[in-house]
């Protein structure tokens, strides 16, 4: 007996591939960001910063619309991409972007705790044995992060899957390119005689939601503390 | 030769302190806080000074005025911190690779290995290790470097009596069997008698003498306290 019907399914998995490329493809980003958040100092920092974190504090809606306007068919990188075949609009691929986006303040922040975390005075004994900067960051400090990386894996990954406002608004609903969990549980409620279908997917978004949180707890939680440095 | 000449700055603690040494090993000796570790920070290029010039035996590390400051990766210093810092992910033989050159003469692996007693250490975190056994590892791991100069923080800080016994051995040995030009950051009179060859006196950031072995251990152990531990107490 199947749990889900087919398009359940099909949204159920969809969401899996957005969330998952999105995140991964947004990893390498949101460690840059972190690192120039925990070990540099400038003036504009704090406005970075806050331009970081605006897809968490804008309405979905206003980021999935930018989003458009840039992305879109008719938008500045959108007509790039259109033209070289790679188009994201109405596809997939938008939807993971979306997904990204969204989740990418978590993800930095948690990184930024972690990296703050980390003994700067192991960086430096790294250092005065020859080691450059790259050979820091990837033998001491992103393995002495690696808690908070997980933790901020597990709640950009929930982020993702939970994504709504933004995607729609970017890609609307198109079963099988973009039609995620959430857009198909909103469809399902709007839908007479879908609630049935509406439990079902509160259910499966309630269980991913809830072991994303419980791994990042599990990770800060066990994760050690160390203080700043000398330098 | 060990040239220092150093103008640094650290909140109301002002360093200045210019001293030579053709010492083979040099130690800088005196109470908390009157700069000896700041001094140590400079030279591993950890602390940049304001103004000033670090050579050792040649080699210019840092000069203001030609614009030189190489960066701590570049020094080839081995640097023996107070606290160790050994990294908490790695093993102890894992640690003792990390500083070691590409190209560097083989078996001096082994041979530090043997020379500092760790053969039997190596697949330990050093979670596992007592507070001797990290300073022996620490000093194993700034060797493998290959350094061109060794800078010893207060290697016997924070060790109970054996552990201090040790690693003072450890120290004497290497002293002895490498012909490596060492500073030690002290205030501590036998491990100062024991290791440097001349000993730098240091008081509220400034030299106060630069006297050889036989000088300093005849003219006393203990480092001048500080000036505001002199002071009068005041009077009602």
């Amino acid at each position: 007996m199947n749990l889900l019907t087919h398009a359940e399914t099909v949204a159920l998995a969809l969401s899996f591939k957005v969330s998952l490329v999105g995140v991964v493809c947004s990893l390498p980003v949101a460690m840059a960001c972190a690192w120039l958040l925990a070990r540099t100092r400038w003036l504009a920092k704090p406005f970075f910063e806050g331009l970081l974190l605006l897809p968490l504090i804008l309405p979905p809606v206003v980021t999935g619309y930018v989003l458009l306007m840039v992305f879109g068919h008719h938008g500045t990188i959108g007509r790039l991409l259109d033209a070289a075949g790679l188009s994201i609009a109405f596809r997939w691929t938008g939807a993971a972007l979306a997904a990204a986006v969204m989740a990418f303040p978590l993800l930095v922040v948690a990184l930024r705790n972690a990296f703050e975390s980390v003994d700067r005075k192991l960086e430096n004994a790294a250092a005065t044995l020859g080691a450059g900067p790259w050979r820091i960051f990837f033998g001491i400090t992103l393995p002495l992060s690696v808690r908070g990386l997980v933790a901020g894996l597990a709640l950009a990954f929930a982020r993702a899957f939970g994504e709504f406002g933004a995607t729609i608004t970017f890609v609307s609903s198109i079963p099988g390119q973009t039609r995620t969990l959430p857009i198909a549980l909103y469809e399902l409620i709007s839908t007479p005689g879908g609630e049935n279908g509406a439990l079902r997917l509160t259910l499966v978004a309630v269980v991913v939601a809830l072991l994303a949180g419980s791994i990042a707890a599990l990770m800060l939680l066990r994760g050690a503390v160390h203080p700043g440095g000398e330098a | 030769m060990i040239e220092i000449e150093l103008a640094l700055q650290r909140g109301e603690f002002a360093l200045e302190l210019t001293l030579a040494s053709p010492a083979r090993a040099l130690a800088l000796f005196g109470h908390s806080g009157c700069g000896k570790t700041t001094t140590l920070l400079a030279i591993a290029g950890l602390l940049h000074p304001q103004r000033g010039r670090i050579a050792l035996d040649g080699h210019v590390l840092h000069d203001t005025r030609a614009g030189i400051d190489l960066p701590p990766s570049q020094r080839r210093l081995g640097v023996v911190f107070q606290d160790a810092r050994l990294f908490p992910h790695r093993s102890v033989r894992d640690n003792l690779r990390y500083g070691m050159p590409r190209r560097g003469p083989t078996g001096a692996f082994d041979d530090v290995v043997q020379l500092l007693a760790l053969s039997a250490l190596l697949k330990r975190k050093p979670a596992q290790l007592s507070g001797g056994q990290a300073r022996r590892v620490a000093i194993g791991r700034a060797l493998l470097r290959q350094p061109r100069a060794l800078l010893l923080d207060e290697p016997l800080a924070n060790l109970h009596r054996e552990a201090r016994a040790e690693v003072l051995e450890h120290l004497g040995r290497l002293k002895r069997e490498f012909a490596l030009t060492t500073i030690l950051v002290s205030h501590q009179f036998d491990e100062v008698a024991a290791l440097a060859d001349s000993v730098a006196r240091i008081e509220d950031g400034r030299l106060a003498a630069l006297e050889d072995i036989g000088a300093f251990r005849t003219s006393g152990s203990a480092p001048v306290p500080p000036r505001a531990l002199l002071r009068p107490l005041p009077t009602r």
